[in-house]
């Protein structure tokens, strides 16, 4: 069986899924990776199924060495992939043999990066996932983020042992800036907030502060005020919820998020926008614009739909490569 | 009769229903109902469901379902809970050390409520806790119902790490944390039962709607428990009042 050996692990490089789902009403967050749409992307270009346990790299990418000959993908960020100093470009898959070196230059675009190889990363799952929630030290490789000397075991296939490389073509890829402007629906407070509290969060630009990370963005602009102050009755939380507290400035619950809060949200990101955001990087800013419930459904619909259509293009190669 | 609901999304994958503005017990059941009755129709689409004091959270596919069309099939469902009530109630009983290294607190809330220590153990193990809900940190249960009597203030230096299982009081609340983490509440008692435990075939041991009862517990006691639940050999105590009347 093959492995990845982990000379150097980076920033914050966790397993991860596409989330532990089910047990919310007992408090546990769902986790999962920050840009599922990346993510997903990374595993059809492997011949993986899209759930399957890959790597998430932020900022800083680890070293990483090949323990038998995998297909590998890297989508996401732009954090410049090389194997054996060599670059290899993102948004596609490539072969690598025994002993091949994988290290990262440095973030030119972009926050997270998803590293995919074929087969999937073996690890055990907790509550019917692979994900690693960090603050529950749970799931994922031992429950934490990768260290060096860790030794990632890759469940066995014959899928992709081809030696060309597979790229994602220009029209499912996304384009990472360094302000975006990010779509929101009404929040479950919104009607908690004046006309003019309104205006001022939509009209004025955000910054990601430097407290952010898989549990929350924590914004700085323009602080906001609900009528009756921002402590409500403790609710639900869904993935995006703009949170405003006591103290004004929003926070944007992401992928590690608690389950339920008892403060006031203005908005909810919505569910096509939340990897936008996952690639936004600390200081960089956002503006929020005002969408429906069924224009952001259409649009996850249509997301779905390009996700489908790279299923069938990839599974159609690796049919026919695969012994 | 329930009185009428309120169904808003709180995003483009998640609906809220509003059962009321107040934190009561019988808002809480009519939750709990609904519950219910989701986990038996098995609304296609629909993913999770998280119930709080006075909202529930539905969490769905919308490649599956649409908002519009969900909210028709919740309000088919409303019509049911009128006439339903959920076929029984658990009461979980949970052992409890108090005091001592396990409640280093205890003396506090004794000495601010002008009560001895052994008082504060019958009030506040006296009563069944509902369960309204759970969230925070994965397992911590907001019970309902502590005895003014015993209400004590936070810390006002939290501590950095509060064992697993302690219990606390913090104003007129009173709860268990099921994983180690900081706090500042007032830790009166230990329970050695694991609230959660991720590896266990039902990893939660608490769920909202159920009632929690403590059960103090003392030295030989604590060992044998204690042995138990090393062993796998410990069954928590779970009475089941049926509700038919």
């Amino acid at each position: 069986m093959g492995s990845l050996r982990v000379n150097k692990p980076g920033l914050l490089t966790t397993v991860q899924d596409l989330g532990r789902y089910g047990y919310q009403r007992y408090g546990m967050p769902v986790a999962g990776a920050m840009d599922s749409y990346a993510f997903q992307i990374a595993n059809l270009l492997v011949g993986n199924r899209r759930n399957a346990p890959a790597l998430e790299i932020t900022l800083l990418g680890p070293e990483i060495i090949f323990l038998g000959a995998f297909r590998i993908a890297i989508t996401g960020a732009e954090l410049g992939a090389e194997i054996n100093g060599k670059k290899i470009y993102s948004w596609s898959s490539v072969k690598v043999n025994s002993g091949d070196r994988l290290t990262f230059k440095g973030a030119q675009q972009g926050c997270r990066a998803y590293l995919s190889v074929s087969g999937g990363i073996e690890v055990e799952e907790v509550m019917g996932s692979s994900s690693t929630y960090l603050r529950g030290q749970l799931g994922g490789y031992q429950g934490r983020s990768l260290k060096a000397g860790d030794s990632l075991k890759v469940v066995d296939t014959d899928k992709g042992d081809f030696s060309g490389i597979l790229k994602v073509p220009k029209q499912y890829l996304s384009e990472y800036k360094e302000e975006a402007e990010i779509r929101v629906v009404k929040g479950s407070q919104f009607q908690e907030f004046s006309q003019q509290e309104i205006d001022k969060f939509f009209n004025s630009q955000y910054s990601i502060s430097l407290q952010s990370d898989r549990m929350g963005y924590r914004l700085e602009g323009e602080k906001l005020q609900p009528f009756q102050g921002a402590d409500i009755i403790s609710e639900g939380i869904s993935l995006g919820a703009v949170q405003v507290p006591g103290d004004g400035q929003p926070i944007i619950m992401m992928s590690d998020h608690q389950t339920t809060g008892g403060y006031t949200k203005i908005a909810n990101v919505i569910s096509v926008d939340i990897a936008t955001l996952a690639q936004m990087k600390p200081r960089e800013m956002i503006s929020f614009s005002l969408s429906s419930i069924e224009e952001s459904q259409r649009l996850y619909c249509e997301r779905e739909r390009k996700l489908k259509e790279l299923e069938q293009m990839t599974n159609k190669i690796y049919m026919v490569y695969s012994s | 009769m329930v009185e009428q609901l309120e169904y808003f999304p709180a995003s483009d994958n998640s609906i809220l229903v509003k059962f009321g503005d107040e934190i009561k017990r019988e808002i809480n059941q009519d939750i709990q109902a609904m519950v219910y009755l989701l986990e038996e129709e098995k609304i296609t689409g629909v993913i999770e469901y998280i119930p709080s004091y006075t909202k529930l959270m539905i969490v769905y596919n919308p490649l599956i379902i649409d908002y519009h069309t969900l909210v028709a099939q919740l309000r088919e469902l409303k019509e049911k809970i009128d006439i339903f009530t959920t076929p029984s109630t658990k009461i979980i009983e949970i052992p409890v050390m108090y005091g001592g290294e396990y409640g280093p607190d205890l003396e506090t809330v004794a000495k601010y409520n002008s009560l001895s220590v052994e008082e504060v153990i019958k009030i506040h193990s006296s009563r069944d806790y509902l369960i309204y809900m759970l969230g925070f940190t994965p397992g911590f249960p907001y019970l309902g119902g502590m005895s003014k009597k015993i209400a004590t203030p936070r810390l006002k230096n939290p501590r950095e790490k509060i064992p697993a299982g302690s219990i606390g009081i913090a104003d007129h609340q009173t709860g268990i944390y099921p994983i180690s983490s900081p706090g500042g509440w007032q830790i009166i008692g230990r329970t050695p039962v694991k609230l959660f435990d991720p590896n266990r075939e039902a990893p939660f041991l608490l769920e909202a709607g159920s009632y929690l009862r403590f059960v103090p517990v003392f030295n030989e006691e604590v060992e044998l428990i204690e042995e138990q639940i090393e062993m796998g050999e410990y069954r928590i105590s779970v009475k089941k009042i049926d509700n038919d009347c």
